[in-house]
Formats: structure tokens, sequence, C-alpha cells
């Protein structure tokens, strides 16, 4: 059923469109992410730039930041992501509906960075809900913003409708709950999601 | 039954109807092919700002409550309607003093209930 992509554009040239119901999905799933209006720290002011007129975040199609998880489909994590509030983060991310998706912006959100020695930081939101695009930087420019996005926009084009490997709201087997740690004595209780993130095993 | 006057307003009537339904049902027809639902207890709780909503939110407010309603009005609605007493105060004839004065009197009365009430002592 695939048409090879070689005749695809020749039959263009030709005035002929061809696609396919995944492509046309893709299409119209990339150029429609709504973000979550939901900033955590200092990165949070870049992520509010990149929505404004001069980077513009609209020509992307995400500029509609809606203030619930359920009609959000992405969770920009902007910022530092404190022991105390890493629970409220799992728990929207949970609520969002599936397909969704999670951009870990700034050093914080990936590992905790400039704060990782800190005793109530989390050192990194990949401990518990699956991130698809990192970027690093503290804080990332607007423009290394626009490339998540556009990072983003690639993987959800890639993304095929059935068979293996299709992505987790496709796959009726597939786990759709990532548990919300909960305040313990010493530390955050899971310290991560095993099905996410594996603690690395420190050898001295 | 082609002849009848309302022939082609069912007609529009039914394409209307598709015009509408179709969409939802395509949309349906999707979800149930594609998007399959992944319910939990997480996801399906009550959404306060990623935190756990406590009790019910069926709650009843306090009738007391009625208490600020009058404050507000001796203290806001006396100004609205003393303004432009104030301002029409010299060609005003005997009548309309009076008057003025008896509203002035029982928004004054209310003000003196809810002093002796304790009202006016915020917590
Ligand atoms: S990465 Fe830097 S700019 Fe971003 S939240 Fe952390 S400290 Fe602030």
């Amino acid at each position: 059923m695939a048409v090879d992509e070689g005749l695809k554009i020749e039959l263009g040239k030709q005035g002929v469109l061809v696609t396919s119901l995944q492509e046309l999905y893709n299409w119209g799933r990339r150029n429609s992410i709504w973000p979550m209006q939901f900033g955590l720290a200092c990165c949070a002011i870049e992520m509010i730039a990149t929505t404004m007129a001069r980077y513009d975040l609209a020509r992307f199609g995400a500029e509609v930041f809606r203030p619930s998880p359920r009609q959000a489909d992405m969770m920009i994590i902007s910022g530092t992501v404190t022991k105390k509030m890493a629970p409220q983060v799992v728990r929207l991310y949970n609520q969002m509906a599936e397909p969704k998706y999670v951009i870990a912006m700034g050093a914080c959100a990936i590992s905790g960075g400039p704060f990782k020695q800190g005793y109530n930081v989390l050192k990194g939101i990949d401990r518990y809900i699956p991130v698809d695009v990192h970027i690093p930087g503290c804080p990332p420019r607007p423009e290394a913003l626009l490339d998540a996005f556009i990072t983003l926009q690639k993987k959800i084009d890639g993304q095929h409708l059935t068979g293996e490997g299709r992505p987790r709201h496709l796959d009726a087997e597939a786990q759709g709950e990532f548990p919300v740690p909960v305040q313990g004595e010493h530390d955050l209780e899971p310290a991560s999601n095993p099905g996410v993130w594996t603690v690395p095993v420190v050898i001295r | 039954m082609a002849s009848s006057p309302y022939f082609s307003l069912a007609v529009l009537f039914v394409a209307a109807l598709c015009f509408g339904l179709t969409p939802l049902a395509l949309a349906w027809l999707w979800a149930q092919v594609y998007s399959p639902a992944k319910p939990n207890a997480i996801k399906n709780a009550i959404y306060e700002c990623g935190l756990e909503s406590k009790g019910d939110a069926w709650v009843q407010f306090r009738s007391a409550y009625y208490l600020y309603a009058i404050i507000f009005l001796i203290f806001d609605v006396e100004a609205v309607f003393l303004l432009p007493f104030a301002v029409a105060f010299t060609g005003l004839g005997l009548a309309a003093c009076l008057a003025m004065l008896v509203f002035v009197l029982l928004l004054v009365e209310g003000l003196a209930w809810a002093w002796a009430k304790g009202v006016l002592t915020w917590a």
C-alpha cells in the first residue's frame, strides 16, 4: 500500500496529491500541539518569551497554551522541579489525555541543574515520566525551545499507527498510568519509576 | 411525495443532520480503531492543579454571609444615592429632604444593628 517516495514527488509535480491515513493523521497532530500552561522556574520566562511575537510559537501551531491538562497534548517542564512539586507534575502528566508528549526544558528539568546537589531538587523529571525531547541550557534560548518543538514534530511525523513500536496511545496493551511519588521520610518514594528510568549503579 | 412543498425541506434537514453527525461518527470510529481509552484512577480524578482534591465540591456556604451583603448595601449603595442628593441639595424641597432622611435613617438603623451584632469587628 505504501507509495514509493520518489513516485509521490513525481505525482506531486503533476498536481496529484498522494497521502496515507497515517501521514494525514500525523500531519494534523504535529501542527496542533497544544502545550499545557505550566511554568516552574526561570526557564518558564523563556518559554513565555517563545510564545510572544518575536519568536512566535504560533508558527508551529503550538500557541494555544491550555490551562487544563485535559485539553493539552504536551507538557513543557520549564524549570526546577522540587521534590515538593514533583508529585504534582507527575499527577498532571497522568491527567493529560493521550497522546501526550513532554519536553524537558533546561538543565534543571533534565538533571537538577545548578541545584543538583540540593536536598530538595529532583534530579531530572525523566525519573518519573517519559521525556521526548531534552533541551540543555540555563536557561535555553527561545530558539532552543523552537528547536525542541521541531524535533518533537519530526518525532510525531515518524510515528506509525500500527505494528510493533507504535506509540503508547495506539497500543491497547501499553500502560497509561505513571505512579505518583509520595513524600517519604527523607526522599520521594519511590525514587524513580523503574518503567521509565533505572537508577544507575554507582561502582566505586 | 416528491410533489409535497415540504419535500425539499426534509431533504435539507437530513443533509444538515448528516453534516453534523458524520464527523462525529468518523471521530468515534477513529477512536474505536486507533485510540484505545486508557482510563485510570489518577487520570479520572478531579483536576485540581495537580493536587489531590479533598472533600466534596458540594459544600454549603454559611448563610451568615448575608451580613456582608447588608453592609455592602449600607456603605456602597448609600453612597450612590447620596451623591445625586448632595449635588441637587440646594434646589430640593422639604418632601424630598424628608424622603432622603427616611432612607438614610433606615440604613443607619441597619448599620447600628450590624454594629451591635459585632459584625464590624473583623476577626
Ligand atoms: S535551568 Fe537554569 S534557568 Fe532553567 S530553571 Fe534551572 S536555574 Fe532556572
